[in-house]
């Protein structure tokens, strides 16, 4: 494996044959292997690193050091949005733009408009949530390096991996093999781009 | 170690399609299969048989990627063609008019009303399931809800089907919402008839969204496999067409992996995930609760004696979850007899649980029946008095008894352990509250017509032959895109079930803080089904249940 510095990407690393290492995958074999690797691998100081399990393990994302998720603030700029728009939609056709009466009430009483301006703030909430979500993770993706090797796959079935990433600061080829084996590793591979 | 194995073979005798079929458990007496702990202290499993989590990734993909059973094809074919049917009907209603329905009077449209409302209601199980009971923490729902919000979707298309068909100019349902168009006028915001468009149009959206959220790690996973068959054996497995050369795992790797949007089960990606979860499921309860309320509203807000009763709301959303409760168990009873190993993943305990739901639900919509009339008596409103008699004891006297007995009567079968854990009684009680719930709609709806306050408007309702057709048809779509479900789409949320399984505790190993005496009882019951931790294919022998931490 040979290093490179290059000024506008950083540190690259190479295989042999010249291929860019993305990173080091490791495989664990129980959920809680992968808890006690991962709280390994944060207090190494790594940044650049992820943890892959088949479903959410309980208390992961403290042992990784993830901070919370801006996702609620999200979501709640547009629930409101979509209460702002739904409310200003129904007074502008009915009040403004063509106004009707409708059982003698002022063509702009608020309090017939309240369920669509419910409704309206619960459908954008439910969009911001799911779209802000992807977005948040970089989906959708249908390339990564990771599914590309073949020991990775069974991630989505029984199996447990961390990878941390050529491009991390504290990544260190040799260091973070031995970290990663030290945490109780089955198996540790190279990934290349 | 796992190596690229071909699970296809583990999945297959999983699945029972090739032999090893692993036998049945004899039910215990008073734990059922495992599951019916009644003592508090102790945490029932919510996964039986001691499977790995491999096995239950094979299992589950083993319903899309083996062969159907037998019975599949036919069931499909039948109510396709009765969907198909029922789809010519509405054809003849277009290019006919709504006349074919016998429009000549006010109360004839009941039907298509009443199926609307019937239907609707039992697409509020899935988002109870999904939102409430995810709220409340309730883990045994994890097995259910994938199947119950796909019901949820199928209703919510069947229900959408009535009030765009009953408009009367088809063409010009568009104008349901508020599009600009040449007249320059809007539709009337004032209309509970409009907030009903609002409110099951973002119903269906954000149901359809959560589902599919949910099944985006699944997608992930059904991809996983075909990709991982595909590097085993280029060839992709035989085609799934004669003299078409389509590889089924050619495209399953192309369609689950367009679904999964490249998901790749990263824990800070699973971080986000369950935040969102966790939000929509906190913003589906209220929609779950206004939608059955503002379709209420329709009846409420106008001045019909009999429809204009403050009690509709909250009565409507007891009743919707009553009917659709009902109908989740009308479906998954049967899957569960009939696919192998489901039983594992849907307990007794899940049955028991829902039939405790449908208890409560049956004994609010009672208690609502029951005040109607004691308000239409308190009241002293003679005009109120007379819908509530004549709806118990005018001619539709045996609609509003066949309501009560579906129910209110017959849920209370339910107070008694043995018939909550039967699965042949749960379906017949189901079947009875599935038809006294349709009975429901067309009492209030039907009842109160027919004796409005004009006596010219005074009419008895009479379904004609499309009437009945489209109903029957609108059957056939549902049990259609259910089976279509079953075949194609991941059945059980396995990350979900996967994550309420004892070995996936982090902490599973170490400090057990569970009672151990106990806990090895549900261990030992759990362990008792011989071969289960089927080695061949390198999956690891579980770890034994434990009572969890």
């Amino acid at each position: 494996m040979a290093l490179f510095e290059r000024p506008r990407t950083g540190r690259i690393y190479v295989t042999e044959t010249g291929e860019t290492i993305h990173g080091i995958m490791a495989e664990y074999a129980t959920p809680a292997d992968l808890y006690h690797a991962s709280e390994m691998v944060r207090d190494g100081g790594y940044s650049r690193w992820d943890a892959f399990t088949p479903f959410p393990i309980h208390g992961l994302d403290e042992a990784m050091g993830v901070g919370r998720t801006i996702l609620p603030v999200m979501v709640a700029a547009g629930g409101f949005t979509g209460v702002g728009l739904g409310y200003l939609m129904q007074w502008w056709m009915s009040a403004v733009d063509y106004e009707m009466v409708v059982q003698g009430k002022p063509p702009g009483a608020w309090q017939a408009f309240v369920p669509i301006t419910f409704e309206m703030g619960i459908l954008f909430a439910a969009f911001t949530t799911i779209i802000g979500m992807l977005a948040l993770n970089g989906l959708p993706r249908w390339h990564h390096p990771l599914l590309k090797k073949d020991r990775f796959l069974s991630s989505s079935d029984d199996r447990f991996f961390i990878c941390v990433e050529a491009q991390d600061p504290a990544f260190d080829p040799d260091r973070t093999r031995a970290l990663l084996e030290g945490a109780g590793a089955t198996s540790i591979e190279l990934v290349e781009e | 170690m796992t190596t690229i194995h071909p699970d296809q073979l583990t999945a297959q005798r999983l699945a029972g399609v090739i032999p090893g079929r692993l036998p049945d458990r004899p039910l215990d007496p008073v734990t059922g299969d495992g599951t019916l702990i009644d003592d508090p202290a102790v945490r029932a499993p919510l996964v039986l048989g001691g499977h790995s989590f491999g096995e239950v990734t094979d299992i589950i993909c083993g319903y899309t990627e083996n062969k159907p059973p037998r019975w599949w094809l036919p069931v499909f074919l039948l109510s396709a063609n009765v969907a198909g049917l029922g789809g010519l009907f509405i054809l003849y209603l277009v290019i006919t008019g709504i006349g074919t329905w016998g429009l000549s009077n006010q109360v004839d449209w009941a039907w298509d009303i009443t199926n609307f409302v019937f239907w609707i209601g039992i697409g509020h199980a899935g988002t109870l399931i999904s939102a409430i009971l995810c709220l409340l923490k309730q883990k045994w729902r994890t097995s259910i809800n994938r199947s119950a919000e796909a019901m949820t979707i199928f209703a919510v298309i069947c229900a959408a089907t009535f009030p765009g068909i009953h408009i009367g100019r088809q063409w010009m349902a568009w104008m349901l919402f508020p599009i600009p168009n040449y007249n320059a006028i809007w539709p009337n915001f004032r209309s509970p008839l409009l907030w009903d468009v609002f409110a099951v149009s973002t119903y269906g959206t954000v149901s359809l969204l959560f589902w599919f959220m949910g099944m985006i790690p699944d997608f992930a996973t059904l991809r996983d496999r075909a990709d991982r068959r595909l590097r085993a054996n280029p060839q992709g497995g035989p085609s799934v067409l004669p003299f078409v050369p389509v590889r089924a795992d050619r495209l399953r790797a192309l369609i689950y992996g367009f679904l999964s949007l490249g998901w790749r089960f990263s824990g800070r990606h699973w971080h986000r995930y369950e935040a969102a979860y966790l939000i929509l499921a906190g913003i589906s309860t209220p929609l779950v609760l206004s939608v059955h309320s503002i379709v209420s509203f329709d009846f409420a807000t106008s001045i019909l004696p009999g429809w204009h009763t403050t009690i509709f709301p909250p009565y409507f959303v007891a009743g919707a979850i009553f009917g659709g409760f009902a109908m989740v168990l009308m479906l998954l009873i049967p899957a569960r007899e009939l696919y192998p190993h489901m039983k594992d993943f849907i307990t007794l305990r899940h049955l028991e649980n829902m039939s405790k739901v449908i208890l409560t639900t049956g004994m609010i919509v009672g208690f609502a029946y029951s005040m109607e009339f004691f308000i239409a008596w308190y009241g002293g409103n003679v005009y109120e008095l007379f819908a509530f008699e004549n709806r118990a004891f005018g001619p539709y006297w045996w609609a509003y008894w066949t309501m009560i007995s579906c129910n209110v009567i017959s849920p209370q079968l339910f107070w008694f352990r043995r018939c909550r854990t039967s699965p042949v009684i749960i379906f017949l009680v189901s079947l009875a509250v599935t038809i006294g719930m349709w009975f429901e709609r067309f009492v209030i709806i039907v009842t109160s017509l027919h004796r409005a306050f004009l006596p010219s408007e005074w009419h008895m309702f009479h379904p004609s032959l499309v009437d009945i057709a489209i109903f029957v048809g609108s059957c056939g779509v549902f049990l259609m895109l259910f089976c279509l479900f079953l075949r194609f789409l991941p059945v059980f949320a396995m990350a979900e079930l996967k994550a309420v399984m004892p070995q996936a505790s982090p902490h599973a190993h170490g400090h057990d803080h569970a009672h151990p005496s106990r806990a090895s009882v549900v261990g030992a019951h759990g362990d008792r089904r011989g071969d289960a931790p089927g080695d061949p294919n390198g999956h690891p022998a579980p770890p034994p249940p434990t009572g969890g931490h």
